[in-house]
């Protein structure tokens, strides 16, 4: 009996994975596109519908787009003037910081990328030392080469600061800032001080219920009203500020979620081994939690890197900013496709990138537990 | 439950409060100097001022002249109207999205996945303004309009969409018709003689809709008039640029939702329900959505209150919301930079927490039907 039924299945499995690459390309074939009658009305409704959308959209972006040349003149075909992009991406990348010292952003994008792989890696071995790295000696180098003023480097206001570059800086200043006062809001939150966990639930409710533009506005037009008489602050700080307190409730949240996944016989324990609270905290619940909270961490950093752009409303100059200020050019109007199609795909390479890096982690950290 | 805070620790907590209330206090003189420097006051009188500008859409009659607490109930209908279409077609198209996402076709489940991965991945800020500049924008002027289903018409002004205009009949009927549609899902949980009415009740909404059927006078098309479309309503180019970025941006999310919480629904559920003998069809809506539905709520819930917030990024295409009228121009032109600023994070906040109150509501009963 059980002989035959180990027959019956063999011959079975033998159907399925027949010998040929061809034969089994049809298999596959049949199996997810034409399954059942519905299957197939909703394949053939697909590929119409591919038909439809995919050659004008090739035919503008690929076939019958220009990218040489430097003026508009040089745009002579029907597709897509990707020229008007090359001539503009000094502009894209780095704003209106003076050309002839893009080098130093140059020198400062190498760096972090430097110390981010060593901290985006698995198993490196003193990960938490390049996690310092990243966080004290990078942002002073990065300050001292982009403002300059010191040691022969010429001074270069933030007013010029701009593109891509500042969508970066703002995003690394708001993420090294609110993660450290997210994880303070979230032990507060879960505090038994009574005051403490007031003020640290009223803070992260007011921040979550209100929308980033007003944040934003409140920094650059309520902000001054609030300083003694000549004390002003930089626009840019303003907003950066502004970012960081705004986040630090997003962050507090997602560290929350993951401290309530340790088990509270940790905590218990070393509570019994007699280390003080902040220790337990620090050394025992924390590094857990963490572990736990990285994916959700890394979403909040790929929200608040799109978030970014909008510091262009209240007149700053990120990469969005300067697509619009590209466009304005009377001698290159008339390009808001190409415009905004680049900038939607340059931001899309780097969150797709952060969040393919946030799942893999979440795989690895479900596959270990 | 671990270990009790120590007294010192307890009187620290009033250190932390003592230094938060002596910044506001710093804070608040400093700004009562500023604010005396300039010769003004603070309040909320200038509510009752009267305005010199015109807001481009609206939904309740506004004229120039009418005061800034008018200009405020019509930016609050603005935004909320936004808010309103932007959920209910966010929700829609996540919910297909989602669907699709799970489907056995190959194609199907990869279109919804390079959907999702496109749209989550690019700033909401990028998008509203691409449906805006790069496609409302380069659509063609009124005399070449696009004819679409129905007699609407699309231009670069916008879509115009034929009206429903109401006879002398319609001023009893439609209201008739409104309490009947309201009056509907309460009729639905009645029961006559021991027996719920069930989906009885929508009898009631279709003689709702027969009253409001009735009412109708006559239809009136947008057409072509010189250079310009006259009749019929005008939806104008900033509310759908505004109303497509919006939905679709949080459709990629509730998407996302929706994959996760039909697949939270366990196996063993679905396979009893077809062991049982049900249909395909009917376990999908009897036994796994509404499973899958209690699992979605929370999220959704979050995703609604991002869907108002966002209406705030009106203010980038000049949709005449809340923000960009408030934050723009009344601000600009009052000069009471804390009391708008103030007004603005009040109502947001009131909205959202009214919202998520009602989600709340809603997230309760259904858990209680279930059990």
């Amino acid at each position: 009996m059980s002989e035959a039924t180990a027959g019956q299945r063999l011959t079975v499995r033998r159907n399925f994975e027949p010998g040929t690459p061809g034969a089994r390309i049809i298999e596959w074939t049949r199996r997810n596109l034409f399954g059942s009658a519905l299957n197939t009305l909703l394949t053939i409704l697909v590929l119409a519908l591919a038909a439809l959308i995919l050659p004008p959209l090739i035919r503008w972006g690929v076939t019958q787009a220009t990218l040489h040349g430097t003026t508009r003149a040089d745009c002579t075909g029907d597709g897509a003037c990707w020229t008007f992009i090359r001539v503009r991406l000094p502009l894209f990348f780095y704003g209106r910081y003076p050309p002839s010292d893009y080098w130093r952003v140059d020198l400062v994008a190498i760096l972090l990328v430097a110390c981010c792989v060593p901290v985006l890696r698995e198993r490196m071995t003193h990960r938490w030392l390049w996690v310092i790295l990243l966080l004290t000696l990078f942002p002073a180098l990065a300050a001292v080469l982009l403002w300059g003023g010191i040691f022969g480097l010429d001074y270069v206001d933030t007013t010029l600061w701009g593109g891509l570059m500042l969508d970066f800086i703002v995003a690394f200043v708001t993420v090294a800032g609110s993660l450290p006062l997210g994880i303070l809001l979230a032990l507060g939150r879960r505090s038994q001080l009574p005051i403490v966990r007031t003020l640290s639930m009223g803070y992260i409710e007011l921040w979550r219920g209100v929308p980033l533009l007003t944040v934003l506005f409140i920094s650059a037009v309520l902000v001054p009203l609030f300083l003694p008489q000549g004390v002003s602050v930089d626009r840019l700080l303003r907003a950066m500020a502004a970012l960081v307190l705004f986040n630090a409730a997003y962050m507090a949240e997602v560290v929350r979620g993951g401290l309530q996944g340790v088990d509270h016989g940790q905590e218990e324990a070393a509570h019994t081994l007699g280390l003080h609270w902040w220790h337990v905290q620090a050394f025992v619940v924390l590094p857990q939690a963490l572990r736990i909270a990285v994916p959700g961490i890394i979403n909040t950093v790929v929200d608040l890197f799109k978030d970014t752009t909008l510091v262009t409303i209240i007149g700053l100059f990120d990469l969005l900013g300067a697509v619009e200020q590209a466009l304005k050019d009377p001698a290159w109007l008339g390009f808001a496709k190409e415009g905004y199609a680049f900038a939607a795909l340059i931001f899309f390479v780097c969150c797709y990138a952060m969040s393919a890096y946030g799942r893999s982690m979440e795989r690895r950290l479900s596959r270990d537990q | 439950m671990i270990r009790r805070p120590s007294p010192r620790s307890r009187a620290a907590q009033w250190l932390l409060l003592a230094a938060g209330v002596a910044v506001a206090w710093y804070l608040g003189s400093q700004a009562a100097v500023n604010i005396g420097r300039r010769h003004a006051t603070f309040g909320f009188g200038f509510l009752a001022d009267s305005t010199n500008f015109d807001i481009p859409f609206r939904l309740i009659p506004w004229e120039v002249g009418d005061t800034y607490g008018r200009a405020l109930l019509v930016c609050v209908l603005n935004t909320l109207l936004v808010s309103a279409l932007s959920i209910v077609a966010a929700t829609l198209l996540g919910l297909m999205v989602g669907i699709m996402r799970l489907s056995a076709n190959w194609l199907v489940r990869n279109v919804a996945l390079g959907f999702i991965e496109l749209v989550r991945n690019t700033p909401q800020l990028v998008q509203i303004i691409f449906w805006y500049v790069a496609v409302l924008q380069t659509l063609p002027g009124p005399r070449q309009s696009i004819p679409l289903p129905a007699g609407s018409l699309l231009n670069v002004r916008g879509l115009y969409l034929p009206s429903l205009e109401p006879g002398a009949a319609a001023t009893t009927l439609w209201p008739i018709a409104g309490i009947l549609l309201i009056a509907t899902p309460f009729v639905w949980r009645l029961t006559w003689r021991g027996l719920p009415l069930g989906s009885r009740a929508l009898l009631l909404a279709l003689l709702a809709i027969v009253l409001y059927v009735i009412g109708i006078d006559h239809i009136d098309y947008p057409q072509l008039r010189g250079f310009n479309i006259a009749g019929g309503i005008q939806v104008i180019p900033e509310l759908i640029a505004l109303w497509a970025g919006l939905s679709i941006y949080a459709s990629a999310f509730i998407a996302e939702i929706v994959r996760a919480a039909i697949l939270s629904v366990h196996k063993g559920q679905r396979e009893a329900a077809l062991s049982l003998g049900l249909r395909p069809r009917q376990v999908l809506s009897k036994v796994v959505l509404p499973q899958a539905l209690r699992v979605m709520i929370p999220p959704l819930t979050s995703q609604y209150l991002n869907i108002i917030k966002s209406s705030s990024l009106g203010a980038a295409v000049a949709y005449p919301e809340l923000f960009q009228i408030f934050a723009g121009t009344v601000l600009q032109q009052t000069a009471r930079e804390i009391e708008t600023m103030f007004l603005l994070m009040a109502i947001f906040l009131s909205i959202n927490l009214a919202t998520s109150a009602l989600m709340n509501w809603y997230n309760r009963r259904i858990a209680l039907v279930g059990r």
